[in-house]
């Protein structure tokens, strides 16, 4: 072992040292954030304005317009600037006595209907609107089809079956009864 | 009557299929402007070049600026690109925005939430493509034009109208896929007027 080696060796195993270490250290204290993380779960922030009324539309309102930047999110639950500016915008207009169809208007000119949530009930929404009710429907009509053409059956053959037809099924149901009978004993004869 | 009926399950799978498979080729986060067609919004903001900004505390000195406003558009076709320092994306679409408005086309720059030394400083940096930048420190404008996010570019016809918007880095792709053919169409109808006229 050469000089070289031994300081190598020296070298790494002090640097294992400190990587050990250094991760206990970062999981104590990874536990220690996680802790300190646990009260702040509570805290959301509320935003305030004029009157306990304004408040209550606010958040109905933000909950209402989606993110234009995130879209899969509400602007209450968006934390992206833009979301932020619009949720300023909504306060400010709500301040100013804007009724929730100028705010709508507002935000439709700006952003489009593309950020509605709640999409407007217009000629190109139509079918929005109205397929679940139409499919409901149709859904409806064929079950009350099927239904009827199933009792028209079973009733149409049981009032057809009268006098003659009955005489007629019974002496067909004997005689393959008969048959049966027959090839049975037949049967049993062959394995005797 | 009995075949047919057959059929209809078939029928309603072709017709569920085809419109999902429209549905997949689409883009979920396509958001076309609510301002196409419309003229681009009032405004009256400063320059951001003559603003004046101390180092330390961003206090702007807006009185000596030139207030710009939509008058900026009238007779030419330009491009109006939003961009900030703090967006990373921008410094990437930087260089080519450099080179496009190199080849003389008027690129309109509106400086959205930014700090105005920052902002001065990186044109003074990287260079500076736009024929004028709009400061915007506020997102004011950026509000009026449904900004959501830099970059975005809007195409703007010489009589302030919006015809498209682009969201994203313009790079050579897009440019010549999609807003140079655009951007080219209504410079020829300037042109054809201006000799009709």
């Amino acid at each position: 072992m050469t000089v070289d080696d031994y300081q190598g060796f020296a070298f790494h195993s002090i640097q294992w040292l400190v990587i050990k270490k250094s991760l206990v250290c970062l999981r104590a204290s990874l536990l220690l954030l996680s802790l300190l993380c646990l009260p702040a779960w509570s805290v959301i922030e509320v935003d305030r304005l004029s009157s306990p009324e304004l408040t209550e539309r606010y958040q109905q309102l933000v909950a209402e317009y989606r993110c234009p930047k995130c879209q899969n999110q509400n602007l209450a639950e968006s934390n992206s600037p833009i979301s932020i500016d619009l949720r300023n915008e909504i306060r400010r207009l709500l301040e100013e006595g804007a009724s929730d169809a100028q705010i709508s208007d507002y935000l439709v000119a700006r952003y489009g209907e593309f950020i509605l949530y709640r999409p407007r009930v217009q000629a190109s929404t139509y079918l929005l609107w109205l397929a679940p009710a139409v499919l409901l429907l149709l859904g409806l009509l064929v079950i009350v089809f099927i239904i009827r053409r199933q009792k028209r059956a079973t009733s149409t053959a049981q009032a057809a079956l009268s006098g003659a037809e009955q005489a007629a099924l019974q002496t067909l149901l004997s005689d393959v009864e008969n048959q049966q009978n027959k090839s049975k004993s037949s049967n049993k004869a062959e394995v005797e | 009557m009995g075949r047919i009926k057959l059929f209809i399950p078939l029928i309603i799978f072709v017709v569920l299929a085809a419109i999902l498979y429209w549905g997949l080729g689409r883009d979920p986060n396509a958001m076309p402007s609510a301002l196409i067609s419309r003229p681009v919004p009032a405004f009256q903001l400063p320059a951001l070049g003559q603003l004046a900004s101390t180092e330390d505390d961003n206090q702007v000195v807006a009185e000596q600026a030139e207030i710009l406003d939509e008058s900026l558009f009238l007779g030419q076709v330009s491009l109006l690109n939003v961009w900030a320092t703090w967006c990373v994306s921008c410094r990437v679409e930087h260089p080519y925005l450099m080179d496009i408005s190199e080849t003389g086309v008027r690129i309109i720059g509106l400086n959205y939430k930014d700090e105005v030394g920052a902002a001065q400083q990186w044109l003074a940096k990287y260079g500076d493509p736009y024929a004028h930048t709009i400061s915007d420190t506020t997102g004011g404008m950026g509000l009026d034009l449904g900004v959501f996010g830099a970059p975005e570019t809007y195409l703007v016809d010489h009589l302030g109208v919006i015809h498209y918007k682009h969201v994203g880095v313009v790079d050579d792709r897009v440019w010549r896929t999609t807003l140079q053919p655009k951007y080219q169409q209504l410079r020829d109808a300037l042109t054809e007027k201006k000799n009709d006229s």
